[in-house]
């Protein structure tokens, strides 16, 4: 497969992006306007820019296309201005797993500049909403020459459609204090084990996962991910009794009580006329306030954890949905725990991919079969945690005593009240 | 597995790249074990370790789409002055990783003077703003996403710069309904004022099952139409999502003088104080105006001021709205309060104000 570097030069004609050059905040047009004389196709990217800006219009068609072996990753777009443009008649992107916590030696990210640069357009964004590295600007051929390259030097080809998509991870223990598990070992774990997954598209829908070492979500994972995994702790956080002192002493008992004490949404930290403080560690919900105001005073706790959400994403199809906790708690660090929650990722989508309509995202898929038919699909027990309150509505489908389902004699179970618990064991356990 | 070997090309499955060898070695040496953190000044940040060890990071915002000349000379500063370390947030701002206090001001005048980029976004500042591909490579954009936003950040970047604001502000840009960019404390989205325009004579690139199945509303109906197989739009029922656009471009959603931005406040992801929230509407209508789109920097401009004068520290701007309440924010930003403010999506009801208790 060649590699094409003999675009079309053609005139700049960009008087509107041009007033995209002034201002503090650093301009792609300028950057891209200067990086135009070595790659002309940059230059006709620019003036089809500036004929979106002239008629508020777009000028790429979608398309397919897909690297052999491989069902996604390669984002196709045709210009419909290829008569005028033609280096951008077929000019696609190519998304690239970004490694975990999106961190950086200058040998690969160089690596990566090189690759973009010789196969396609040269232009790479760092990174997409999803995660990726997205390299742009590559035809039919350039898309699998640079696919090639990208797996001869260990990269691999990002999610696309009804798939697995790529995973992001805030830093976590690589470079935060309040990381309450290993957020970039367990991405890597998950993008490797479900690679398969990743590449071949065999979902209802998209899947998303986004981990964050702790409630305060770096990643962005509670709306923007179908399994958030956010880390927390169990049982007391840490306290450091003399910097708390260090702390009211500094700052004011007045400061204290507006900023740490009435925030906090459950109320339970008091402070003593000595000015130490007491958490009633039982009412604590881990939301992170007073770990981030005081953080050198308090800390996540020591048993440290996972808490695991289902079914976040934007408006389509039904409205926003935030997802839901499942899994109040499950311990995260050893190959065992990792296993366990292959596992559970497992029963997740069996149950949803069985019984899913065509684009339904997970989060849909509860919101229509209703969270009590989604944990026994999963095998997960109800959990008052799950909910902010019991239902108000008396209309309910009993299966005790009910008629039987199917002919023969009507249901004897135990009444709810000593029933003993079925279905699998609960992931938290 | 397909046996690909009559193929140079074989899919690999290599996954996710190592992170260990992209990591600072103080941040490989001291994995695990951080003891704490501290805000130095705007866009600087210190991590101890419980070993003692220290790590400083400068964070810088990037304009996420670079060429690889401009990458390069990013990777540049971290070669002369991080060991060759660097990344990124998921805001796509860029963070240079140092382990000696002395290179903190000749890498920052460099980041500032060489790369232009500006030095902040820690605390509680405005962050870089989160974006789609626009009008560089989207199909469905009704609006650009990179340029918005570096028109938008030109107008906020005193606020990226230095940490005035009661509490961090995340603002993202979308430029159709499907939102890539997500809920933030601010968001931009584009709209549309009418049903798609179909052209029947090209459905048939479409997969028309998968038409129909997408309108959330249940609006779109199989037809057939001048004796092809198409579809049919009840106007009644749509609305205006352009659901239908992204599975069918025949289906055409977008109309270049009809389509305008809005701006909703009060989304939040992270968890502190407040569960997670979704974003609501606050202004409709603004004019989609390249090339600088100065009439949502302005709206933009009004909620952060607004903000800044009346939140609270450690208020996110949507725990400020809940605590003075909706009527004051309409109030106090001038946005005029309009039907299309009520919802009236499935969870309606539990947005109304279902009690006597009201400001007068």
């Amino acid at each position: 497969m060649s590699v094409k570097n003999d675009a079309r030069k053609i005139e700049l004609n960009t008087p509107l992006l041009d007033q995209l050059e002034t201002g503090g905040w650093p301009s792609f047009v300028t950057d891209l306007k200067a990086y135009s004389k070595k790659r002309p196709q940059v230059g006709q990217l620019l003036n089809q820019l500036n004929e979106s800006y002239e008629n508020r219009w777009n000028y790429w068609i979608g398309t397919v296309l897909n690297v052999p072996g491989y069902g996604g990753g390669v984002i196709a777009r045709l210009s419909q201005k290829a008569d005028k443009y033609p280096d951008l008649a077929q000019f696609h992107t190519v998304r690239v797993i970004e490694p975990p916590g999106w961190v950086y030696n200058t040998k690969n990210l160089r690596q990566l500049a090189d690759i973009a640069e010789k196969h396609g357009a040269g232009i790479m964004q760092l990174h997409g909403m999803t995660g990726d590295v997205l390299l742009l600007g590559f035809d039919n051929d350039q898309s699998m020459s640079v696919a090639e390259e990208l797996m001869e030097n260990g990269w691999d080809i990002g999610g696309s459609g009804g798939a697995l998509r790529t995973l992001q991870c805030c830093v976590g223990q690589a470079r935060c204090e309040m990381a309450c598990y290993d957020t970039m070992k367990v991405t890597k774990h998950l993008t490797d084990t479900f690679i398969h997954y990743l590449h071949r598209p065999e979902f209802v829908y998209k899947f998303k996962f986004k981990l964050s070492g702790c409630p305060n979500d770096c990643s962005n994972a509670m709306m923007r991910s179908d399994m958030p995994i956010i880390g927390t702790w169990r049982g007391e956080m840490q306290i450091n009794q003399a910097k708390v002192k260090e702390f009211v002493k500094a700052k004011g008992r007045a400061y204290v009580i507006d900023n740490v004490l009435t925030r906090c949404p459950t109320k339970c930290i008091s402070l003593k006329d000595d000015d130490s403080i007491v958490v009633e560690h039982q009412d604590c919900v881990r939301c992170m306030h007073c770990i981030n105001v005081m953080h050198k005073a308090l800390k996540v706790g020591k048993d440290k954890g996972v808490t695991i959400c289902i079914g976040g994403k934007r408006t389509l199809k039904i409205g926003d949905t935030i997802a839901t906790m499942i899994v109040p708690f499950m311990k995260l660090e050893s190959d065992e725990d990792l296993g366990k929650l292959t596992e559970f990722v497992e029963r997740v989508w069996e149950f949803w991919n069985d019984n899913g309509m065509d684009h339904e995202r997970v989060g849909e898929f509860i919101a229509r079969v209703g969270l009590a038919t989604f944990l026994d699909g999963i095998g997960v027990e109800p959990d008052v945690r799950m909910v902010n309150r019991p239902r108000s509505s008396p209309y309910i489908k009993f299966e005790e005593l009910a008629p039987a389902r199917i002919g023969g004699e009507q249901n004897k179970m135990p009444p709810v009240w000593n029933k003993e618990p079925e279905g699998a064991e609960s992931v938290s356990r | 597995m397909t046996d690909m070997s009559e193929t140079k090309m074989a899919p690999r499955d290599q996954g996710a790249p190592d992170y260990k060898v992209n990591l600072h070695p103080v941040m490989l040496k001291n994995y695990g074990k951080w003891d704490y953190h501290e805000r130095l000044r705007p866009g600087v940040l210190v991590h101890v370790a419980e070993s003692g060890d220290k790590i400083w990071t400068i964070r810088a915002g990037s304009p996420r789409t670079m060429s690889a000349d401009k990458v390069r000379e990013v990777c540049d500063i971290a070669d002369k002055y991080c060991k060759g370390f660097l990344r990124f947030t998921t805001r796509s701002n860029v963070e240079f990783l140092v382990d000696n206090e002395a290179s903190i001001a000749p890498l920052i005048k460099e980041v500032e003077e060489k790369l232009k980029f500006p030095v902040g976004g820690t605390g509680p500042s405005v962050s870089n703003v989160a974006h789609t591909q626009g009008w560089m490579h989207c199909n469905l954009p009704g609006s650009d996403a990179a340029g918005s936003v570096k028109a938008l950040l030109d107008e906020l970047i005193d606020d990226f710069k230095n940490e005035r604001l009661p509490n961090r502000v995340h603002i993202s840009s979308s430029c159709c309904q499907i939102n890539c960019s997500s809920h933030a404390d601010i968001s931009v989205i584009v709209q549309h004022h009418h049903p798609p325009r179909i052209n029947h004579s090209n459905m048939q690139i479409c997969e028309l099952p998968k038409v129909v199945a997408i309108c959330p509303v249940a609006a779109i109906r199989p037809a057939v139409v001048n004796g092809h197989d198409s579809v049919e739009v009840v106007k009644e029922k749509c609305m205006y999502c352009g659901a239908c656009h992204g599975q069918c471009p025949s289906m055409e959603i977008r109309d270049s003088e009809t389509d305008t931005l809005s701006i909703w406040v009060g989304g939040k992801t992270s968890h502190a104080r407040t569960p997670p929230t979704l974003m609501k509407l606050a202004v409709w209508g603004l004019p989609n105006n390249p090339p600088r789109w100065p009439e949502v920097g302005q709206a933009v401009r009004t909620i952060l001021d607004a903000y800044r004068k009346g939140g609270k520290p450690y208020e996110r701007i949507g725990e400020w709205i809940e605590r003075i309440g909706w009527q004051r924010f309409f109030e106090v930003t001038g946005f005029p309060f309009t039907r299309y403010h009520i919802e009236d999506n499935s969870d309606a009801l539990l947005t109304f104000n279902r009690s006597a208790m009201v400001r007068i």
